[in-house]
């Protein structure tokens, strides 16, 4: 077993709550009380000893969450009791999840799928840490060595204050919705990354390599920032199902990428079923910057997620792919968003998304062009496929085109499997399940082509998975 | 030696009767012709032996060597050994010749207890497609995405070499090539008949396929019956003097 903690540095463990076992109540004392007030915040960032800003910022999201409304758009958040979730466990007081009460359809995809045992019990939440020393260790060492800044948010405001305020919250300000008010009042955890001029890391960065912290924490906080000519490729998640007993997961990723720098962020969620997944994403672009957000959404009950790319000046590009997945009592509402601000600006928005088994999947997307954005260009597809009759899909693409001399241009389609085709693949000695997996995956490949290998590979065998219940 | 054996198979689609007691039998080796007009039954014959579902069957038999094939499911028949080549190949955008063939050949060996020989595969498929006259980056292409008429029948002699079925049903192969298309896919048939001992029955309208493959028996359909059997001659006729002297109305 890889997590035995040995020497770990005696900061806290950060993104706390996620992995807590909530559902033994013996426990209970060792949590603050259900519901969100001051005192909660007070005492949450007290526990983390931040500086007094902290706090500060965190009452004052506090009150814009108060008062902002839910969004009327998107899904259905009715069902959200904001005085029924915890925000906040200490991380010394975290009970551990029982293996035995990790639902039986977990354990049997974690199987179906081979996940290592350590990783499926950091996945369930039910293990210690899943990490590995040494690996972790060569990489830390790999990284500073370039001047390269990669630890937990908490750990990050603590070490580099001046280069944390600088940035926080300047890309997604708490007012921007009520979620990302939510998240800047109680964050914890996620990652904060600097990679300083001119620097590249051919390595995709993972969260996974950070010690003492859970890959997807429930309010986590991650910040970005990739100086001029940098690069930097961030992938989080990953295709296994992570359970939480917990309902909510609202996130925020801010990202400032400088001239000519160029950040790849990769993201694979699947979340367990019974979670709202309501994360802000959003990047700042400077001159020739290229910001590439690849966005893909399996899991979650609802997902409300359009990572947003803002191209400042001239030379900006930003590129969105996003692939959504809902079945059986899932809504993906996912889809993204750019402004262009600068004249010689351009953008690519590509989607796809597959429903099935009564699942519904909502493209929804904005351009924005400004009047000073002349000579901008804009490329959007959406293209969505739905496998059967109890399953739904729609489109709202917004364009909102106010400069001169602008190429922008939008595809969009709607298709389901045919008889024909599968009964072409078929009479090849394909059986209906396989051949259904087969159209999802032909269908999928110009975004699954863009992950890393080992996401890929997964994900193959996840549709696989999900085509055969789809059969039944 | 295999047989597939089709006896009085008589079918519908929807509430509309097609097939009327057809019976035909097909040994390893033997080149089958299937003519008639359009709307005769001829298609619709072809996707009833291979199992499509708008198609029921409402009597009679299909067995290959003996075992009911009318009992199993499309995938299931082409373990069997039976192939149909389509007169609309689907096109499948996102996955390769070279992977879709890879699957349906892993497919035809996990369910028939075979190996699947990676090394073996990659040097037939290069070969196939030289047969062929095509080009290796055609392999890298999605299975018949963007493909023309001509590769689109290429692709489906293509998978019919790489599957080397007991028996190949196809569909209008002839329809839409040019002379070298059709001379190529002509040589391709006769090498599979000579030296696979492939069973074909092909379906056609147009008698210009006898110039380069030489059956052993023709069938001519009219309003869903096998209504004359005969040698290549039968063919001949039908060139000549058409369809009229068969229409049973």
């Amino acid at each position: 077993m890889p997590n035995s903690p040995q020497s770990k540095p005696t900061t806290f463990s950060p993104s706390a709550g996620y992995a807590a076992g909530f559902a033994m109540p013996e426990r209970a004392h060792a949590k603050s009380p259900k519901g969100l007030t001051r005192e909660v915040i007070e005492s949450l960032s007290a526990y983390k000893q931040e500086p007094a800003w902290m706090l500060t910022a965190r009452l004052n999201a506090f009150e814009i969450f108060k008062q902002k409304p839910l969004p009327a758009w998107g899904g259905d958040l009715s069902k959200i009791d904001f005085n029924d979730l915890y925000y906040y466990v200490r991380p010394d007081e975290r009970v551990q999840q029982n293996w035995d009460d990790v639902p039986a359809d977990i354990k049997e995809t974690f199987d179906r799928l081979g996940v290592p045992e350590a990783e499926k019990q950091f996945l369930s939440g039910s293990g210690a840490q899943y990490d590995s020393e040494a690996v972790y260790h060569n990489i830390q060492k790999h990284l500073t060595d370039k001047g390269i800044i990669f630890l937990d948010t908490d750990s990050a405001l603590k070490k580099y204050p001046e280069l944390f305020k600088e940035y926080f919250v300047t890309v997604v300000p708490p007012a921007d919705n009520k979620f990302s008010a939510l998240n800047s009042a109680v964050w914890s955890g996620g990652s904060f990354l600097y990679i300083p001029k001119g620097v590249r890391v051919d390595l995709p960065l993972q969260a996974y390599f950070r010690i003492n912290t859970e890959r997807m924490g429930q309010f986590e906080r991650t910040l970005i920032i990739a100086d001029e000519g940098s690069y930097a490729h961030y992938t989080e998640g990953c295709t296994a199902p992570a359970y939480t007993t917990n309902s909510l997961h609202s996130a925020v990723v801010e990202i400032v990428v400088r001239r000519g720098a160029r950040v790849r962020y990769t993201t694979i969620q699947n979340w367990s079923k019974n979670v709202y997944n309501l994360v802000t994403k959003r990047a700042h672009v400077y001159a020739d910057g290229l910001m590439e957000w690849v966005d893909g959404n399996l899991g979650s009950a609802l997902t409300m997620k359009y990572p947003s790319a803002v191209l400042l000046e001239s030379g900006a590009r930003g590129t969105v792919l996003s692939l959504a997945m809902a079945g059986d009592g899932q809504h993906q509402d996912s889809g993204g968003k750019i402004i262009h601000v600068a004249p010689h600006t351009s953008s690519m928005i590509i989607s796809k998304s597959i429903s099935y088994g009564g699942g519904r999947a909502s493209y929804r997307g904005l351009v924005k062009v400004t009047p000073k954005a002349e000579h901008a260009r804009c490329f959007v597809s959406c293209d969505a496929l739905i496998l059967d009759t109890a399953s739904r899909a729609d489109t709202y693409p917004t364009m909102d085109i106010r400069a001169r001399d602008c190429d922008i241009s939008h595809e969009a389609s709607v298709s389901k499997i045919g008889e024909e085709q599968l009964f072409y693949l078929q009479s090849r000695g394909l059986d209906e399940a396989n051949a259904r997996s087969l159209i999802v995956n032909g269908f999928l490949e110009p975004i699954v082509k863009e992950l890393p290998m080992e996401y890929a590979v997964e994900l193959n065998r996840l549709i696989q998975l999900e085509m055969q219940g789809a059969v039944g | 030696m295999h047989t597939l054996t089709i006896h009085n198979l008589s079918a519908q689609i929807g509430v509309q009767k097609i097939l009327h007691e057809v019976s035909l039998t097909v040994k390893s080796g033997e080149i089958h012709i299937i003519m008639g007009q359009n709307g005769s039954g001829k298609s619709t014959l072809a996707t009833t032996i291979m199992g499509r579902q708008d198609s029921t069957v409402t009597g009679g038999q299909a067995t290959l060597d003996g075992s009911d094939l009318l009992a199993l499911a499309p995938h299931q028949r082409a373990h069997a050994g039976l192939f149909l080549g389509f007169q609309y190949p689907m096109a499948l955008p996102g996955v390769t010749v070279s992977q879709f063939m890879r699957l349906a050949l892993r497919a035809l060996c996990t369910a028939r207890g075979l190996e699947f020989k990676s090394t073996e595969f990659n040097a037939e498929l290069q070969n196939a497609v030289s047969a062929l006259g095509l080009d290796q980056s055609f392999t890298q292409r999605g299975l018949n995405d963007g493909f023309s008429g001509g590769e689109k029948k290429r692709m489906e002699v293509l998978q019919l070499m790489m599957l080397k079925p007991h028996f190949a049903i196809l569909d209008e192969i002839d329809s839409g090539l040019d002379i070298d298309g059709l001379k190529c896919i002509a040589n391709a048939l006769n090498e599979l008949v000579r030296t696979q001992k492939t069973g074909v029955v092909l379906i056609t309208h147009y008698p210009a396929l006898l110039k380069t493959i030489t059956p052993h028996f023709v069938h001519i359909m009219s309003s869903g019956r096998v209504v004359a059997t005969g040698g290549e001659e039968l063919a001949r006729n039908i060139a000549e003097h058409g369809y009229a002297q068969f229409t049973t109305i």
